[in-house]
Order: C-alpha cells, then structure tokens, then sequence
C-alpha cells in the first residue's frame, strides 16, 4: 500500500531564518519523487517535516490525505533512511531489520521470517546474525531500505543514503533503489544534491533553492524546458548571455547584447522579468563559417576528451567562455586549440530565463 | 612505551613510570599488604610484641562472627552477629544509594545530552558542579539541619498543609537508614551522572530519531537504543557510587541515628575507640574482598566487561 503525500503552503521557520517557503507539492501514491538542490536549500527539513520530527510553522502536511498534524514520527505511516543510516550498532542485523516490528508486538519466530524474507529481497541473504560493524557500505544500506520496508510504510523518506558510497556502487544502488520502489509500489520520496541521481531515478523531481521550490517537473522537462536560471545550471552546464530582451512574438523573442542579436524561446510565465539567454553545450554547435543566426565566433582555449563526447572550450569576444560538446562519432570533425569557429545552436534548443525565485 | 620514548626521552619516561611505580607500590600495594598481615596476628600489648603469643591467628576474622543480636529484617525476626548485620545492611543500603542516583541521574543525563539545548549545557554543568565546591562535611551538616526535627523540612511540609506534625526524619520513617540514604544520594549523584551523560553525548542523535520513526515508544527507544548504549556509562557509575557509599565514614556518622550502623563506623571503631588494628585490619579486608565480589557478581549480571568500566 502506499499513500500521496500533499504538502499545502508549507513554510519552516527556524527563529528568523525560513528554512523552507511557502511549499507546494503533490505527491501521488506510488512515485518516486525527488527533491533536488544544493545543501541548505531546506530539502532535508521538506523530509524531517514529513516525517514528524520538525513540525511545520505554516501550512499542512497531508499522507493519504490525512492532516498530520500533532501526529508523533512514530505514529506516522512513513519510514526514514538517514543519511547515516542509523543503524543500530548493538543489535544484530536481523533484529535491526525487525525492531520495528518487535514495537508493533511481533512474536520472535514471525521476526525472524519476515527479517530473512527482506534480506532476500535486498540480495543479502545469510546476513541476518551478523554485526553491523561486519558489513561494507553497500551492505548497511541494504540493511537500513530492509529495516525501513520491514514496517510495511506506505511512504518511503531517503535522505541522501548513497553519499557516503563509491561512485560504482552508488550507480548500482540507483537501479536497485528503482527496483525495490516499483516491486513495492511504495511512494518514495528521495532527497538528493546529486542532479544525475535525481534525473535518472524518479518520476518528478522538485527543484529547491533558498528554501523555495523552484520547478516541479518529470527530469526531462526539468532539463529541457528549465523556468529561471537556477534551475538551468543545477541540472546542466550552460552558455550564458545577457543583453536587452525584445517583443516577444509566436513565444521567441529577441536579445541584443555585445556578443550580437539572437533569437530564442520564451515560456509565456517568464514574460515580463529580466531575462538570459540560456543554451547548453550539447546543443552548441560549432561550424567553420558564421550561420544565419545564433552565431558567435569564439577562439578555441580547450579541448578535454571525455570518452563519449569531447568538450571543447572557447573564448568569444570581451573574454566570455564558451563550451560544446562534440559527439565522438568519428564523423564531426573536432577543431584543434587556437582555431577560430563559431559557436552556433538552434533558437528552439534556447531558453531566454530569469533568475531564480528567490524572496525579494 | 616507545611511542613515549620517542615523544619525551628516556630520561622523562623513566620519570613516569617510576611515578606510576611509585603510586601503586608504596601507596597502594604496600599498605593494603601491611593490612592483611596485621590482620593475620594478634592485637598485643607492646612488651609482648614478638613473644609466644604472637603468632599467625585467624581470631580477628571470627570476631566478626560474635555476638549475635535479634533483629528483624523486613518483619521477619532473625538472630544474626551484630557486625554482620552492619556489614548486610551497609551492602544492602549501598546499593539502595546506588539505585537512587541511577534513578535520578539517568533521565538527567539525558536531558542534558540530547534534549537541552548546546548553548545551555555550560550553565546547567556550572549549577550542578557548584554544590560539589563545598566539602562534604558542610554539605553532610547542611542536610543534619534540613533533616532535623525543628528544621526547614518539616517546617516546609508544615507550612504547605501536607502534614500536621513534624517527622522525625533522622529516626527514620521507613528504616533507620533513611537519612543516611538520602544524603548520600545527594553526595553522590554526580559520580552517576558524569559517566551517563558522556556514554549518552556519544550516542548519534540519528538512531534515537530512527526508532522513533519507526514506530518505538519513548521507553522501548531507551530500553533498546539509548540503555544498551549508555550501559559502559551506568556500570562505571553504578561502581563508583557503590564503593564510595558503602565507604563512606563521615555521612553515616553526622546524620545517621542512633538505630543505623554503618561498616565503615565499625572498622573506625576498631582503629580509633579499641586501638585494635589488627581487627580493624581483618574487618576491612572482608569488607574490601566483599565489595570486589559484589560488583563481579553485579558486572556478570548486567553483562558488563570491566574493559567497557575503564573506558
């Protein structure tokens, strides 16, 4: 089973700093959900508020619909994975993955079952009489999402669990995380400063900084159709301009700046704000002769192979630094260091944006 | 040792561990031996000191055995040698100490370690260190005159109405070691409290909140989490008050009552009243072998490693 989580004009305050402002959010049942941003952005306590530690200044916190408000953690129908895990260090691993069960009055034979039912499920069978202190990182984890699912919750909260893992295993547990979340079925609601972790995993991802949510979308509207700048740059890197927006018109518009005129979209909410032009390095394009629009020449400075693709850096006029990625494909031809190209891309691949929404 | 060569020298590091040597030796070894032996011969006038009579004996270890008294323990009435009585009563008692200020020490510990705030916690340590300024001996006095029949207590209880007559605390209202009890309690919280409070600060905050989440009641989260961490903590404590109540010589002498016998009292009778130190001697080291195995017995009990005490 598992429940929607709705979070309604959600505001945390911690004495006069707002840790998280005027929050809105609707989880369905059974998403992966993912709340993304750099640390300090109040996504930790988004989780400790809907997990019952930290109670909300303003607004309501619903599961299933249900106001959690005044309802203890221990009475709520979540269950957290700290970003240590928390672990219970004395006990055995099968006791550690059934004391949530020894609290609802479970007898010891039926603890067991169930603490060797999840181990299997996890991949890590013949653990159970172990001692924390006898497993490797990417075991404790396992054993912390057993321990969690061994109280059947209908909400699952992970605060940042794969930090403290190697690269390798970090990308392993990403599937297994997805896995064990669609056999399941359970809503889970994942914090992360990872930008690839939350894109490759969830279902939506909320955007966070400043303690506002910034941009709540699937990952690859996140990347492909960002509302302001913040977004754009945490999930990406960009080719950024500035200079005087035109009449918008069909939803492009004009920017004139030192670097030249371009032309790019326009999303009919950022109408009206001081605007940038946003465009990434993947959809930057470099071409021996100037194009008909969106071109600007630029001195290679840089080239970096990086397996998949080459980034080759620049520098246009006034000093600006300029990126692309070239696809190794053997075909496109990559420009050497010092040769002058131009920086081209297409008018659909560019977002002129604002700033990100912060408090004024 | 080399590590400590390496850092200060020979020439230091011989100066401590001769220290060390020094300490145990002379000041420790020695005189707990010089005891036992006294113990094993007779108490003797001088002129006779090394003459016939003064031979290997174990009659300082059989008089604690004399004298028989009636008494009566929790109604049930029992014909037991007065000194093993004191010496009962004293373990019992002790150990009532100890229990008291784990009662007391533990949910404070606690508080200060998790739940009060960090910018409070040198304040709250102040006050609780400042009693421990004054010397025992005051603070013993102080409790005679709160604990007296005309003193600030009953006054208290009187002037709030919760009873018509003043107690007389220091007969005792439900033994005869009441006052003694409760003093000592006073004394000695604070050798409970220190070593819980630093086993709790320890405990990562994360493992209490993830019981809580996942279901556990405050009393199962300390009973499964924060006890079993804290347990290193609560024996060191639970030793330090038991040795330090139950050889305590002063809070016994100035607030008990005439009824309530303290061991400590007897062995300083045998010293200082009878001049006999070698009884002394032999009553102080059945008390020594005694309390040692009490505590065993209590470690084996609790399952606690006396590695886990010295940490």
């Amino acid at each position: 089973m598992s429940a929607g989580i709705d979070l309604e004009n959600v505001c945390c305050d911690f004495g006069t700093f707002r840790a998280v402002d005027n929050a809105n959010v609707s989880i369905k049942p059974g998403e992966f959900f993912s709340f993304l941003g750099p640390s300090g952005c109040g996504k930790t306590t988004i989780l400790r508020m809907v997990s019952g530690f930290i109670e909300p200044t303003q607004g309501a916190i619903k599961i299933g619909g249900k106001d959690m408000k005044g309802t203890r953690p221990n009475q709520r129908p979540t269950a957290l994975i700290f970003q240590n895990l928390a672990l219970f260090p004395l006990m055995p691993i099968w006791e550690n993955i059934s004391f949530g069960l020894e609290v609802r009055g479970v007898d010891k034979a039926t603890r067991r079952k169930k603490a060797e039912d999840l181990l299997k499920l996890v991949d890590l069978p013949g653990a159970a009489d172990k001692m924390v202190s006898q497993l490797s990182g990417g075991q404790k984890q396992r054993v912390a999402i057993a321990r969690a699912l061994a109280v059947e919750p209908q909400v699952m909260l992970l605060d940042e669990p794969l930090s403290a893992l190697d690269l390798k295993l970090r990308q392993h547990m990403r599937a297994e995380l997805r896995a064990i979340q669609k056999r399941t079925g359970v809503t889970f609601i994942y914090i992360t400063h990872d930008q690839g972790e939350a894109l490759a995993m969830s279902d939506r991802v909320g955007v966070m900084s400043q303690g506002r949510i910034q941009q709540i979308a699937a990952p690859r509207d996140i990347y492909d159709n960002p509302v302001n700048g913040f977004v754009a740059s945490f999930v990406g890197e960009n080719n950024i301009f500035e200079g005087e927006v035109g009449p918008v018109a069909d939803g492009m518009a004009a920017l004139n700046g030192a670097h030249g005129s371009f032309r790019a979209r326009v999303l009919p909410e950022a109408q009206g704000k001081a605007l940038k032009l946003y465009v990434r390095p993947e959809h930057t394009l470099l071409t021996k002769v100037k194009a008909a629009e969106n071109s600007v020449e630029m001195e290679v400075t840089e080239v970096a192979f990086e397996g998949a693709f080459i980034s080759v850096h620049g520098q246009a006029a006034g000093g600006k630094r300029l990126s692309a990625e070239v696809k190794n494909d053997g075909v496109t031809v990559v420009p050497a260091v010092g040769e002058k190209v131009f920086a081209t891309f297409d008018a659909a691949r560019a977002l002129l944006l604002p700033d990100a929404n912060v408090r004024g | 040792m080399e590590d400590l060569i390496r850092r200060y020298g020979t020439g230091l590091t011989a100066v401590f561990c001769l220290l060390v040597a020094f300490w145990i030796l002379v000041l420790v070894i020695l005189p707990n031996f010089s005891m036992l032996f006294e113990s094993f011969f007779p108490y003797l006038p001088v002129a006779e000191l090394g003459g016939p009579k003064d031979v290997f004996t174990l009659q300082n270890y059989e008089k604690i055995l004399a004298n028989p008294i009636e008494t009566n323990w929790f109604g049930i009435p029992i014909s037991i040698p007065v000194h093993i009585s004191t010496f009962v009563d004293t373990v019992f008692f002790s150990a009532l100490v100890t229990f008291m200020t784990l009662i007391l020490a533990y949910p404070l510990a606690y508080f200060l370690a998790k739940v009060a705030s960090p910018r409070s916690i040198p304040t709250l340590l102040l006050l609780l260190f400042i009693p421990m300024w004054v010397s025992e001996a005051l603070r013993a006095f102080a409790w005679y005159i709160i604990l007296t029949f005309n003193g600030p207590l009953n006054a208290l209880l009187k002037g709030l109405g919760i009873i018509d007559q003043g107690i007389r605390w220091q007969n005792g209202v439900f033994t005869s070691y009441d006052a003694i009890v409760i003093v000592l309690t006073y004394c000695y919280v604070l050798f409970m409290l220190f070593p819980i409070y630093t086993a709790i600060t320890s405990l990562d905050t994360n493992q209490i909140e993830a019981a809580e989440d996942l279901g556990s009641p405050w009393w199962r989260t300390h009973w499964r989490v924060v006890i079993p961490h804290a347990k290193p903590g609560i024996a060191s404590g639970c030793v330090m008050v038991f040795m330090l109540s139950a050889g305590s010589l002063l809070v016994p002498t100035v607030v008990g009552s005439t009824k309530a016998n303290w061991f400590p009292q007897t062995i300083y009778t045998w010293f200082n009243d009878a001049l006999d130190w070698n009884t002394g001697a032999a009553y102080s080291m059945i008390f020594l072998l005694v309390c040692i195995i009490f505590v065993i017995l209590a470690m084996r009990l609790f399952k606690v490693k006396l590695s886990d005490i010295a940490k």
